[in-house]
């Protein structure tokens, strides 16, 4: 290695030069090793055949009011509940500084009589009961999440426990009267 | 310290050229141990054996076992019933998690107990936690292979604690996963991490070895060795210490191995994962359930920060917490054997945390011990307040305010009259 002679306390042109080079070595090695690693990073990420099963049809027909059923929609379960007319009164009755997460029940919904929510709870993801007949469905006659103890009422709104926020409402269109497609 | 003179030729032609056997003699042979050391300071070892073992046992169950979510349940099942000894390898590999738990859960006690965390011993007692947050790691994905129900849920769960961060939370949760849920593209990441993990953690060991055989080992007085008196030679005096703790430690293990290997384990998990059916009880395996009622306690907002996001960070905190502890403790005393007050609180810490994994393992809404009107979540909390009042409070206090025992002029003094003078 050359030494810098050093005539005064200043820097000479040789090292301003010197440390420039350095910088913008150093530079150019970051961003290069940044942009190297990238794509393994990304290899993590949902990969294009994941993301290809975005959609799923369902034939509404054969739920009767009151009943509900679990769709797998993205490997994860969506409700879809047939709400009596008192579940629909319910949840269009809870004024919304009630809620955690406030939403009206029209917010929620395409068509009244059915509620169609993503069914992970929205604290850790479990799978909140009360879909099948005879599961526990809360306080609210929702939905009740053994892990942790969230109760979600007849719109799919958390009203007690850890959860922070409402269950999630996926996007769907209702193709005829009888058949939804979820995503 | 002299250098060895090797005989055997062949021996010193090697060592000439890359010094093996000087180093093995120096660190293994030689080792100036405390002359004192009780059977507290055998689980070091202990743990390094329980590694190596669950390192080999794991790769002969890798041959038969196939990461594939439709599979890998079955490719288990395969490996208890059809391949030869299989039931036996999969039992020491599952019972050994278990016990590599036990073996540094006493080993870490044991260096609270003596305030083994103290200078010089700083970055011996940082590697060691960096190795038990390596070992949950693995612990944690291993877990999830088998692809049972609990395998499958507790990884919903864990994986979704990193949601409760803001705005990078979600994304971060899909990366993780690899898809929109806990699937194929999930266990296959978990099953190759779980493979490379060992080794670094066999990396920090070598790292922790070293730090440990520079700064020596402490002992049940604190006071460092001050005359080749004080010490013994490391072989044979403690390696046939060490071997012999390792027999009563092998018939522990292996009665779990052989009489009641699903002990430790959750029956649900030979139930095949259900994304559509969550358990009614989850809970995680009994050397997380401390941690997972620290991160269960929080249920309440603190300035606006969500209750969720709350119980993640104090249940990070719980082992970072560790790390500050040397400058956290002011006494001038290591051993907590002359500390009258300190090893009150002590006691109360160890009782705190078994009282921490009982609330782990119960719902939070069940009576604590069945006692009507008490909740296990009140309990939990009160358990979660003293566990970070212990480090953050009584640490630094109890050390300014006791006056320790006096301690003994070296560790020979302490050896001929007997330990501690009451």
């Amino acid at each position: 290695m050359s030494q810098t002679v050093q005539s005064s306390g200043d820097h000479t042109p040789d090292e301003n030069r010197r440390d420039f080079l350095t910088l913008a070595t150093t530079a150019v090695g970051v961003v290069g090793t940044g942009m190297a690693l990238w794509p393994f990073v990304d290899s993590m990420n949902p990969s294009k055949d994941v993301l290809a099963l975005a959609s799923v049809e369902v034939n509404l027909s054969n739920i009767p009011v009151g009943q509900a059923v679990k769709v797998m929609w993205r490997g994860k379960p969506v409700f879809i509940r047939h709400r009596t007319e008192r579940e629909i009164n319910e949840a269009e009755e809870v004024s919304l500084n009630e809620l955690v997460d406030p939403q009206s029940d029209e917010a929620r919904v395409q068509k009244k009589e059915w509620l169609i929510v993503v069914g992970v709870c929205t604290h850790l993801g479990c799978i909140p009961m009360g879909t099948a007949t005879g599961e526990t469905r809360g306080d609210y006659d929702g939905w009740y999440c053994p892990c942790h103890g969230s109760h979600y009422d007849t719109s799919g709104r958390i009203r007690k426990g850890p959860a922070p926020l409402n269950l999630v409402v996926p996007t769907y269109t209702f193709l005829t009267d009888t058949s939804v497609q979820i995503g | 310290m002299s250098a060895p003179v090797w005989n055997n030729k062949v021996v010193k032609w090697v060592d000439d050229r890359l010094p093996v056997f000087s180093m093995l003699h120096h660190s293994a042979y030689e080792y100036p141990t405390p002359k004192n050391l009780s059977y507290m300071w055998n689980f070091g070892s202990l743990a390094g054996f329980v590694l190596v073992t669950m390192i080999l046992s794991g790769i002969f169950l890798v041959m038969n076992y196939t990461p594939h979510a439709d599979m890998a349940f079955w490719s288990v099942e395969r490996i208890m019933r059809d391949v030869n000894y299989g039931w036996l390898i999969r039992y020491i590999h599952m019972n050994g998690a278990s016990m590599f738990f036990i073996c540094v859960y006493i080993h870490i006690f044991r260096g609270l107990y003596y305030g083994s965390y103290k200078a010089p011993r700083e970055m011996l007692w940082w590697i060691g936690i960096l190795i038990l947050l390596a070992m949950m790691a693995t612990a944690f994905m291993g877990y999830v292979l088998p692809w049972g129900q609990m395998s499958f849920w507790g990884a919903t769960v864990i994986t979704n604690l990193f949601s409760a961060f803001p705005i990078i939370g979600d994304p971060l949760v899909t990366w993780l996963w690899g898809g929109f849920s806990v699937d194929n593209p999930t266990l296959n990441r978990f099953f190759s991490l779980h493979y490379l993990m060992p080794f670094v953690i066999l990396g920090l060991v070598v790292l922790h070895v070293w730090a440990l055989h520079t700064v020596r080992s402490n002992n049940p007085t604190g006071v460092e060795i001050k005359t080749p008196q004080d010490a013994i030679a490391f072989h044979p005096y403690y390696t046939i210490k060490d071997l012999f703790g390792m027999g009563v430690f092998l018939i522990f293990f292996l009665f779990f191995v052989f009489f009641a290997p699903d002990f430790f384990g959750e029956p649900d998990n030979y139930i095949p994962a259900n994304p559509l059916v969550t358990p009614p009880h989850i809970v995680p395996e009994w050397y997380f359930l401390p941690f997972y009622a620290i991160l269960r306690s929080i249920d309440f907002t603190v300035f606006g920060i969500p209750a969720k996001l709350l119980g993640v960070l104090a249940m990070f905190a719980s082992i970072i917490v560790l790390f500050v502890i040397p400058w956290l403790d002011t006494s001038k005393v290591r051993s907590s054997k002359f500390r009258p007050v300190y090893k009150w609180f002590f006691l109360i810490l160890f009782i705190d945390c078994f009282i921490l994994g009982y609330c782990g393992k119960k719902a939070p809404d069940d009576y604590f011990m069945g006692i009507e009107g008490l909740k296990v979540i009140t309990v939990g909390q009160l358990a979660t307040l003293y566990y970070f009042a212990h480090f953050l409070l009584v640490m630094p206090i109890v050390g300014k305010l006791e006056r320790p025992k006096p301690l003994p002029a070296s560790i020979s003094e302490s050896v001929l009259k007997g330990g501690a003078n009451a």
